[in-house]
């Protein structure tokens, strides 16, 4: 028997939410969209962590500048604070900058013992940066976090759009709360997106533009968060239930 | 002290036996260490007496038998077999202490002594895991 899952639901205790930013596809910006929604609510004032669960291309360390220092031994692992009010766990800290050549097995397990050891403590929002695909990772994190909702990106590509769906469809077959559709990197006027999120009985939350700033702007946290693409996310998770400033 | 959370995770799985089976009784707990993940023994122990104190004051720590599993490595490409204590040797002690905390990435750090893969499997000996609970109802 493994012992490690007994204790993982225990690590959320105190935790408020639990976001997944997912959405099938690689390549649409998750990555960036988790990093800098972390950034902007714990701008806020909430107490945030970003959990980065792409073990074999991890980024978000790299989006938000540095991941800071090794995380402290304390009756399991502390994730770091990086900034005021924003602590991060990530592979990044136990792979040396090397490439990560797994097996599913290897990335479900790896998952298992980092959700069992990090001790985050009280978070107003705890967001996951979600692998693409509906593979092990994803199979994983439904099995293991009980409280997890996901918000979906996806971009103006029928490629995208078409495995955001399928990603759709097996979440809401497994009565999993997702709280909507972002569309990331809009170009024109298309509502394409939009339609989907109708048609499929899911709230489309709102587009951000593509903005080619924001490649200036990765590694550099400040300036990420000046940039019309945060300022957009921004007020899109304005308007998002229960992810007003936390105090 | 990373230790800590693998014996608390240990002592709670035993409690959810406990419940589910309606155990009245522990008579013995089968914890087999993998040696991939460099458990200190002494620093384990410990933690598992002072957890059990927590949440499971009724067991004795004397009923749990932690046995080292020896690690194993099969290598997917050439099929050679090693072991992970004749491997620790060539491994920076920064290295070691990653797959100390996720042993999965053993993966970066080592390869295959024969066809120099990283395409390996942990074929025993990962890490804790509860071999057996035996109890009176």
């Amino acid at each position: 028997m493994d012992p490690r899952e007994s204790i993982i639901n225990r690590r959320f205790d105190n935790i408020k939410r639990i976001i997944a930013l997912s959405g099938g596809k690689g390549g649409i910006g998750k990555s960036l969209t988790a990093a800098t929604v972390a950034l902007i609510l714990a701008g806020r004032g909430c107490l945030t962590g970003l959990l980065d669960l792409d073990f074999c291309g991890p980024s978000a360390h790299v989006i938000l500048g540095g991941a800071g220092n090794f995380p402290e031994e304390d009756k399991g692992i502390l994730p770091p604070e990086i900034r005021r009010n924003l602590k991060l766990m990530s592979i990044a800290y136990f792979t040396g900058g090397n490439p990560s050549p797994f097996r599913g097995n290897d990335v479900s397990n790896a998952i298992v013992e980092i959700l069992a050891i990090t001790r985050w403590e009280s978070l107003d929002f705890l967001i996951l940066d979600m692998p693409p695909g509906i593979g092990d990772p994803a199979l994983d994190i439904l099995r293991l976090i009980k409280r997890v909702e996901f918000l979906l990106v996806t971009i103006p590509s029928l490629v995208a759009v078409e495995v955001t769906k399928k990603e759709l469809r097996v979440l809401n077959e497994l009565g999993i709360p997702v709280l909507g559709i972002l569309e990331n990197m809009k170009r024109n006027d298309g509502a394409m997106i939009e339609e989907e999120a109708v048609r499929n009985r899911v709230p489309f939350l709102g587009a951000v533009d593509f903005d080619p700033d924001v490649e200036d702007a990765l590694g550099k946290p400040d300036q990420l968060l000046n940039t019309r693409y945060a300022k957009q996310l921004g007020e899109i998770i304005n308007n998002m239930k229960g992810f007003e400033a936390c105090r | 002290m990373h230790e800590w959370a693998l014996a608390e995770s240990v002592v709670l799985a035993v409690g959810n036996e406990i419940r589910k089976e309606n155990i009245k009784e522990i008579c013995r707990v089968k914890i087999k260490i993998g040696e991939l993940q460099q458990i200190d023994m002494e620093i384990f122990k410990l933690a598992l007496e002072n957890v059990l104190g927590i949440h499971l004051p009724g067991v004795d720590i004397n009923k749990i038998i932690l046995d080292i599993d020896e690690c194993t490595l099969k290598c997917k490409v050439c099929e050679n077999t090693w072991n992970y204590r004749d491997a620790l040797k060539n491994l920076e002690e920064d290295e070691a202490e990653a797959i100390h905390f996720v042993p999965e990435v053993s993966h970066i750090y080592m390869r295959c002594p024969s066809c120099g893969s990283p395409d390996f499997s942990v074929v025993k000996g990962r890490g804790v895991w509860i071999d057996c609970i035996e109890g009176e109802k």
